[in-house]
């Protein structure tokens, strides 16, 4: 196995044009285990932790540029007022210690439907940025996946940042699982709203092949969220929003839970976010 | 295929040819002969495996040897100086804070590191998100110790000890002066 | 000493300045002394603590070479062919061994001697050995196992542990008459052991329908356990040497070296003198270690390539290559009178064995003979099966068949309680055992066991606050789901619940439990030391503390030394049964008394005591005692120091120490006096479940346990808080997925055990009401936690949610969904 270790942006760029196949690894949190059951024997590995460029992060054009090698950690700490949903998403993932190493980048590049950042992307309308050595591409996190594992990203390309939109209102995170801490999503969502521009965007995680938006659920909250207020929706209406939440999902029975109980967890996760982002509408903290 | 790398382990320098596959945890314990550090799933779920990697506590199994070429690692045999027990150690000894003592080394080593991050300022999920300014030192309560320790499982379930021995290391010396490691270096960033 | 409370362990060390001493109480529990009743620091704690102690993984020597196992990918096969060429063709494999290369007996056991050391004919579950390789590198070795080509047809798995019992049609997992099984053990097909119990009535030709017409309330229930993991974190592992005389060494980690060494010696066709197992580092054992895993390979390896093997497992490994807790199936009626009396109680119990015996027969006798739990029932029927299926084999772990046994009948007390309208812990005051009581066995508990005031104790714990007055601000990570975010207060609702465990301590039915010490005491550089030596695994309990803290008590010296547990001295028995403090415990106090016995004769001999009499009777000899490393005399004389009265003189003495003989089981009615000693926990629960989403969290799980002398009080603790800790998983998290007999989660991404945020703080109040039978009068407290956290959680959300929740662990859908 050849290991590529380039120390700039451009280098990385060209090692993947010249090495199509090989497997980026950031933090190592889902490729090293991969690598050390044996399940997967890539011809090369092309780390990305020497590259100064994919750890950073800042405001652009409305966006909050993040590298994709950011650490969930450092993500919490520093671009956590500007992306609610993804830092709520970044400081459940896994351990302390998986936070210190691990990021958004390589969440995308495994693309497991279980993947914590998801449903944050999804909700958040936010662009994954894409780059090789012919270029850019920014593409909505509603397009990027394809399947368990696989995404438009072409194999010479690189995931280099997300662009989180600036929130203009209130986003929130839950994901279920039977432990307390270190575990991966049983089902997870996502909810933000645009107050301005009254929309809601939704993230369902867990629950279906790809990461997934419920968007007949995303209408129905834009038309009968109370905007002005903040006021909580009426039984009907939660029950309604949570069940065209979990009616948008595509849940399978699995080792860690089964579809029945996926799509109704999703559906309490779908009301509680409600509630929770009217709470917020209501006190202000927009 | 092989690579030539240079690791600083608990102070010492070792030139190593190591597999491109192998992880770092392997290269100390099978390599180095340092096997302070255990391997408990290789899936970054035990913590067993947990050291100080420049300064910041990781899980070893997750990352590439090759990865780690020219870093310092200081495990929890390297804490221990000249035959003094860092204070971390003595307080779980006090606390009786482990019995099979596999997961030990690792608790150790993420306590001493978990330390220097709340001392950083890093917040934890227990951290209420408007308390976690740039800088603000994280109160440790036990709480936010539970929060910060999750990623280190004690099958054992020594758990009460665990929590009370880094609760009285941490009140018996200042985080960052107890621990005599490198500081975790702030990253740049544009803001 | 004088029966009563001990101090209670607070649920968390009161707080102290910064910057200031360790609370007062941390180092008052740990006096100059070190002795018996102390709390001294573990001898091994600092090599723990600095990652310097030799874990049996950790193991290296010269010209070493790495041994890797093959093993089915199928749960039920026939192997057509074996061709191991490929693999041995490989640059770097020294060896690639099957069943033909095993030079002595094909099989061995812990009690029944049916698992191959390497499968010949037939696999019978997935991820039994095949094939061994050793290699001079692991990723050699790796590559070795892909090139071995083995041919199989599949055969029909049996999966279904009641099918295998009770279905005349079930496929047999092994041949009729190859197994060499005890026949009371066997009726037909692939029933390992069953053990009835019939007593009153229900011995005497009434059936249960004439009893149930008598009772005024009868409450009925079928309990599910699922399979659960010791999840040890230290993997199986050792290494072997193979030695000049023909014979090999072998470093282990291991519960029972003799037991070991007995197994592997036959299969290696050396006597046992020549195979000397010698403990390795343990990383945690709780049963998983009882049994061989990867001994009799290594050995046969080493002993083939003429080099060290050593043998490591990964994780996945692992759930494949030991034992588990038996997952079981209970059905259960008890018949009470309108005052919460029991009038009589019947339970069926079916155990999955799984492809192997290992400990099944001795499981079984414990669900058996503790199945319907501590409580006086007139008549009673009992029914436990211990099964072979094509699952993955289970045996020990912490508990043993009681564990199974308690969450069904807790669960089953908590129902008459609600069928009465009673309170839960009434209804078991009512029914309590104590001194004098009698099991359904026939076996009358002669040992203080005050059932009531554990009870009473329990029920009056402080409360841990309400979630709303919960000091301090609203915190996501204080609710069900904890980091995930997904709390919600209002859907937040509290339970408690209780839980009363029965386990027997020490090993049961007639067998020849025993362990031996060996205790050495001599001047070294002008100081008198003690030299203990036994075989008994330190598997993190404390048991090496334990004996030091016995030596300085008895022989009265400062300095204890601990040889390393090998085979070079008689067995200690087996690290499980809660038994080591009693057993080895025992052997250690013995031993010390007959060298205490030689000192004091020495010196009469040399002059240094006047007088007569004198004898190795009790903690003194002839009013001689030994203290502060002195002989001192009786009537006031001058103590003499140790140094003088030795010299140059060695005593050395090895003792065995054996409790008292225990019964078999009637194979019929079940009765017979099968236990040497019982001990018993009292947990209350306290959860906050979101009742909607169906997560739980534990606020408390608080306990109070009789443990007739605290010999090492923290340690003690810190064995309640561990065997809780266990049974707080079993009962929310913790299975082992089989399907089709294929494990769907081996690993610790899928095999949840609990975190620190999941285990609250734990309030532990100790009985000590010493048992005359033990040295002591301690009692073993490994075990009792881990039977009654389980139904304790579960009651709790019971409580909380009314749901029935027959079936553990809980999956948040059992809770949440209609």
């Amino acid at each position: 196995m050849d290991f590529l270790s380039p120390d700039t942006w451009a280098g990385a760029l060209a090692a993947k044009a010249a090495r199509p196949e090989a497997v980026p690894v950031m933090g190592g949190t889902d490729v090293m285990v991969e690598l050390n059951l044996g399940r997967r024997r890539p011809h090369a590995l092309l780390d990305l932790t020497r590259v100064p460029e994919l750890a950073r992060w800042g405001a652009e054009d409305g966006y909050t540029r993040v590298g994709a090698g950011v650490s969930y950690t450092r993500l919490v700490e520093r671009v956590g007022s500007r992306a609610p949903a993804l830092a709520a998403a970044a400081r459940s993932v896994a351990s302390p210690q998986i936070r210190n190493r691990g990021s958004v980048g390589g969440n995308l590049g495994g693309a497991s439907p279980a993947g914590d950042c998801h449903p944050p992307l999804l909700a958040a309308g936010a662009l994954v940025e894409l780059a090789s050595a012919a270029g850019v591409r920014r593409v909505p996190a509603s397009e990027f996946y394809l399947g368990p594992g696989r995404t438009v990203r072409r194999e010479d390309e690189l995931v280099a940042a997300v662009l989180v939109p600036e929130p203009r209102g209130p986003q929130v995170f839950a994901k279920v699982g039977p432990r307390n801490a270190m575990v991966i999503a049983v089902v997870s969502f996502a909810l933000a709203l645009d107050v301005a521009a009254r929309r809601a965007g939704t993230g369902i995680g867990s629950a279906g092949p790809t990461p997934l938006r419920a968007r007949a659920a995303e209408e129905f909250l834009a038309r009968e969220f109370d905007w002005a207020g903040g006021a909580d929706p009426s039984p009907e209406a939660a029950r309604r929003f949570g069940d065209l939440v979990a009616g948008a999902a595509r849940p399978i029975d699995d080792v860690r839970g089964s579809a029945a109980y996926r799509r109704h967890a999703l559906a309490v996760l779908a009301r509680r976010a409600w509630a929770r982002c009217a709470a917020e509408v209501r006190g202000g903290g927009v | 295929m092989h690579a030539d790398i240079t690791l600083t382990v608990d102070g010492r320098r070792h030139q190593l040819r190591v597999d491109t596959r192998t992880t770092l945890l392997d290269a100390l314990r099978e390599d180095l002969g340092v096997t302070a550090p255990k391997k408990g799933c290789d899936h970054g779920q035990c913590g067993s495996c947990t050291v100080l990697l420049n300064g910041r506590r990781v899980v070893t199994c997750l990352v590439l040897a090759v990865a780690g070429d020219g870093a310092e690692v200081v495990t929890a045999a390297g804490l221990a100086e000249g035959g003094d027990l860092h204070p971390m150690q003595e307080a779980f000894m006090d606390h009786d804070a482990f019995q099979c003592g596999y997961c030990t080394p690792g608790q150790i080593c993420s306590a001493v590191g978990m330390l220097d991050e709340a001392a950083a300022g890093w917040p934890s999920a227990a951290t209420p998100p408007r308390a976690s300014a740039e800088g603000a030192v994280a109160e440790l309560d036990d709480t936010e110790i539970r929060e910060r320790m999750s990623g280190n499982l004690c099958r054992c379930g020594a758990y009460a000890g665990i929590v009370s021995a880094i609760g009285d290391a941490a009140r018996r010396t200042h985080a960052a002066a107890a621990s005599g490691i490198p500081r975790p270096a702030r990253e740049g960033g544009r803001r | 000493m004088t029966p009563g409370p001990a101090p209670t362990a607070p649920a968390a060390p009161p707080p102290s300045a910064p910057g200031s001493a360790p609370p007062a109480g941390e180092r008052a529990a740990e006096p100059a002394g070190g002795g018996v009743g102390d709390s001294p620091p573990r001898p091994d704690g600092t090599l723990k603590v600095t990652g310097e102690f030799a874990y049996s993984s950790d193991l290296w020597a010269e010209n070493m070479l790495w041994g890797m196992t093959l093993r089915s990918p199928h749960p039920h096969a026939r192997i057509v062919r074996v061709d191991t060429a490929p693999a041995l063709r490989l640059p770097g494999v020294h060896a690639v061994l099957t069943h033909e290369d095993v030079p002595g007996e094909p099989r061995y056991g812990l009690e029944v001697r049916d698992q191959p050391v390497l499968a010949a004919e037939t696999v019978r579950y997935r991820g039994e050995p095949v094939a061994v390789v050793a290699a001079d590198h692991p990723e050699t070795a790796r590559r070795a196992l892909e090139r071995i080509v083995v041919d199989y047809e599949v055969l029909e798995p049996v999966c279904d542990a009641r099918r295998a019992a009770f279905d005349p049609d079930c496929p047999l997992v092994h041949p009729p008459g190859s197994v060499p099984l005890r026949p009371e053990h066997n009726p037909r097909g692939n029933v390992l052991r069953h053990q009835p119990i019939r007593t009153g009535d229900l011995a005497r030709g009434r059936t249960v329908a004439d009893l149930r017409e008598r009772a005024d309330v009868v409450v009925t229930g079928s309990y599910e356990v699922g399979m659960q993991d010791q999840a040890c974190l230290g993997p199986e592992s050792g290494l072997a040497v193979p030695a000049e005389d023909g014979g090999v060494d072998l470093y282990v980690a291991t519960q029972w070296l003799h037991a070991d060494q007995r197994q592997i010696a036959p299969c290696l066709g050396l006597p046992p003198e020549l195979v000397r197992v010698t403990l390795a580092g343990v990383g945690g054992a709780f049963g998983a270690r009882e049994d061989l895993s990867m001994q009799v390979h290594a050995c046969l390896l080493a002993l083939r390539t003429g080099r060290p093997v050593k043998i490591v497992y990964n994780r996945e490994e692992s759930f494949y290559g030991h034992v588990h807790r038996h997952p079981a199936h209970l059905r259960f009626e008890h018949g009470a009178a309108a005052d919460g009396r029991l009038l009589y109680a019947a339970l069926e119990i079916v155990l999955d064995g799984g492809a192997y015996a290992s400990t099944t027969p001795a499981v079984v006798g414990v669900a058996a003979s503790l199945g319907l739990g501590p409580y006086e029932i007139p008549h009673a029927a009992v029914d436990a099966y211990g099964v072979y299926t094509t699952n993955p084999p289970c045996g020990a772990m912490r508990g043993f068949g009681a564990v199974q046994a308690c969450f069904g009948y807790e669960s089953q007390m908590d129902r008459l309680a609600e069928a009465l309208d009673m309170d839960p812990v009434e209804v078991r005051l009512r029914n309590a055992v104590g001194r004098g009581s009698v099991l359904p066995t026939g076996q009358r508990i002669d040992a203080p066991l005050p059932m009531a005031e554990m009870l009473e104790r329990a029920r009056a714990l402080p409360m841990p606050p309400p979630p709303e007055a919960a000091p301090g601000r609203v915190d996501p990570l204080a609710l069900p789901g904890g980091a995930g975010g997904a709390g919600v207060g209002a859907s937040v609702v509290r339970g408690v619940g209780y839980g009363v465990g029965l386990k027997n301590l020490c090993f049961s039915e007639g067998f020849d439990d025993h362990s031996t010490a060996r205790v050495r005491l001599e001047v070294v550089g002008g100081v008198p030391v003690a030299l203990v030596h036994t075989a008994a695994a330190e598997v993190g309990q404390g048991l090496v503390t334990l004996q030091e803290q016995i030596a300085r008590t008895e022989l009265g010296v400062r300095r204890v030394a601990l040889h390393p547990a090998d085979t070079s001295v008689g067995s200690a028995g087996s690290s499980s049964a809660s038994r080591q403090s009693h057993m080895t415990g025992g052997a250690v106090k013995a031993a010390c008394e007959a060298v205490r016995a030689r000192v004091v004769a020495l010196a009469r001999a040399r002059g240094l005591l006047a007088g007569e009499g004198g004898g190795a009777v009790g903690g003194a000899d002839g009013g001689v005692r030994l203290a502060a490393d002195c002989l001192v005399p009786p009537g006031g004389a001058a103590p003499v120091p140790l140094a003088e009265v030795l010299g140059d003189a060695v005593v050395e003495e090895t003792r065995e120490f054996r409790h008292r003989p225990t019964s078999p089981l009637d194979p019929v009615t079940g009765q017979g006096s099968s236990h040497a000693q019982l001990g018993m926990c009292v947990h209350r629960a306290v959860v906050d479940v979101d009742v909607e989403l169906g997560l739980v969290r534990v606020v408390a799980l608080d306990a109070v346990q009789e443990v007739g002398r605290a010999l090492h009080p923290r340690q003690l603790v810190g064995q309640i808080h561990g065997g809780a800790t266990q049974g707080l998983g079993l009962a929310l998290m913790e299975e082992v997925q089989v399907a089709d007999g294929v494990i769907r989660n081996p690993s610790f991404t899928d095999y949840l055990i609990p975190t620190v945020l999941d285990v609250p703080p734990m309030r532990v109040e100790v009985l000590e009401h010493a048992d005359p039978q033990a040295p002591y009068g301690l009692r073993g407290a490994g075990e009792p936690p881990t039977l009654s956290a389980t139904p304790a959680v579960v009651a709790a959300v019971r409580a909380a949610t009314g749901r029935p929740l027959t079936r553990v662990p809980l999956r948040p859908e059992d809770i949440a969904l209609p």
